[in-house]
């Protein structure tokens, strides 16, 4: 890992000028959680006019259910949920000033417009990695639709969270450049 | 032959136990296929991601803390003797309670909910229960948990017989590479080919807990298996989908005698956290 690039939030585009796909990255500061059900409100909200219940401008999502915390833990296994299914509601964030998010899996050609058009960036966690990324989180506190349980928004304070970036401010996908370099059919 | 007696607790309690065990202790087998893909991977990252599973299956075990956030829905497979009475209460519920407890008690994810309301109903039950009727006085369990983002990649499919093998193994490995990264490669491809539509699911599902690298029992079946890895880990996708040479880690197929008018296929994806977990009462 000692490889890595530290960075810590906001991410400026500044920090993410200098960002490539494959880069291995570790993040520290403050990431909101949201996945299905908490990204349909988020969305019902954007389509009615009204505010978000958190200041999402520069702010990263983060895709996760976390499993339940054990006693004196911040956080239970807390990796990645497979991001395309919030592909329908990711461009409407982003144009709300939504600049990252992570995840894992594959975007639709609407992300990844978006994310061309606003300079964001699409990390990648580890998928199946839980329990290591769970220590990465030292905080974590709901601060929307607790009645969501696992799927609430939550804000959380990370230090050294490991992704690797997957799509890039300058256009390329690292699930594409990756995969052709090692196909063999 | 006389019955033997098995209690309702006793299987709560051991369904309790394979919930937690499951969701916090890899095989050994699945620990090797972790090494082996760390050996093979020559990219900086798709190592990286190898360690990473490792150093994860490590902090699970030893901290008791799932291996995945998505525990899963808690698949049941039941083989139960033909001279087994089971005393005390009603099998479904008492496994619906072990998980209820396993769940609870190992601060494991709740994810089961109405299909339609999307309520959650927040004890992960009800399991999803696979009762096979077999000789003997025995009552075997094997608790799997599956989680979704490999079972939102899984299928099912009627080809006409013009397909033949040829076509059919052109679909097991193109229902892969459509999958790409979403699954958490390397997988493991369970494959039931042949009975009904239902049947080929259900022996695609099973297949996924035999262990890595034990071959089907039948020469021909078994050939078709290892050439079908091959040809997936051509495919480039590798761990997490960032590129590599292992993409699967191996392929179960099941097959089960069908109609004359088809060919059912059922391809089940499994995530690298190959999850399963079996007692004998």
């Amino acid at each position: 890992m000692e490889e890595s690039i530290r960075i810590t939030t906001p991410l400026t585009d500044e920090i993410l000028e200098k960002l490539n796909i494959g880069d291995r990255v570790l993040i520290s500061g403050i990431i909101y959680t949201g996945r299905d059900a908490a990204h349909k409100r988020l969305v019902e909200l954007v389509e009615k006019g009204e505010e978000l219940p958190f200041d999402i401008k520069g702010q990263i999502i983060y895709y996760v259910g976390p499993t339940p915390p054990k006693p004196g833990m911040a956080i239970g296994s807390a990796g990645p949920t497979t991001s395309y299914r919030m592909d329908p509601y990711a461009p409407i964030l982003m144009e709300k000033g939504l600049k990252d998010m992570i995840g894992k899996g594959s975007r639709g050609e609407n992300v990844i417009e978006a994310i061309k058009k606003f300079k964001a960036v699409y990390f990648g966690a580890t998928g199946g990695a839980g329990a290591l990324i769970s220590k990465a989180v030292k905080k974590a506190e709901v601060v929307a639709y607790e009645d969501l349980g696992p799927e609430a928004i939550r804000r959380l304070e990370v230090e050294n969270f490991p992704v690797i970036v997957v799509n890039d401010i300058h256009g390329r996908d690292l699930y594409v450049e990756g995969k052709k370099k090692y196909r063999a059919l | 032959m006389s019955v033997r007696e098995i209690s309702v607790d006793e299987i709560t309690k051991t369904i309790r136990r394979l919930c937690m065990e499951s969701n916090t202790d890899l095989g050994d087998d699945v620990i090797e296929a972790y090494k082996k893909g760390l050996e093979t991977e020559d990219s900086p990252v798709a190592k990286d991601i190898f360690r990473q599973y490792l150093e994860n299956a490590k902090i699970s075990k030893e901290e008791g803390i799932a291996l995945c956030q998505d525990t899963g829905l808690a698949v049941v497979f039941v083989e139960l003797g033909q001279d087994v009475h089971i005393v005390g209460g009603d099998l479904y519920k008492a496994i619906d309670e072990g998980v209820r407890q396993g769940y609870k008690d190992g601060y494991l994810r709740p994810s089961s909910l109405d299909p339609l309301t999307r309520k959650n109903f927040g004890d992960n039950t009800p399991a999803i229960v696979h009762i096979e009727m077999v000789p003997g006085d025995k009552l075997k369990l094997t608790v799997a948990p599956k989680g979704f983002g490999s079972e939102n990649m899984s299928r099912v499919v009627l080809f006409a017989p013009a397909v033949g093998v040829e076509g059919v193994k052109k679909y097991i490995i193109q229902r892969v590479d459509e999958s790409g990264p979403n699954p958490c490669p390397p997988v493991v491809v369970g494959v039931g080919i042949g009975g009904t539509f239902e049947k080929a699911a259900l022996i695609a599902k099973k297949a996924i807990t035999r262990p890595l690298g034990q071959r089907n029992p039948n020469p021909d079946i078994a050939k078709l298996e290892l050439e079908l890895l091959e040809e997936i880990n051509k495919l480039g996708i590798g761990p997490q989908g960032l590129g590599g040479k292992v993409t699967a880690f191996d392929v179960h197929i099941e097959t089960y005698p069908t109609h004359i008018a088809s060919i059912p296929v059922a391809v089940n994806i499994q995530c690298h956290c190959d999850r399963h977990k079996e007692a004998v009462l």
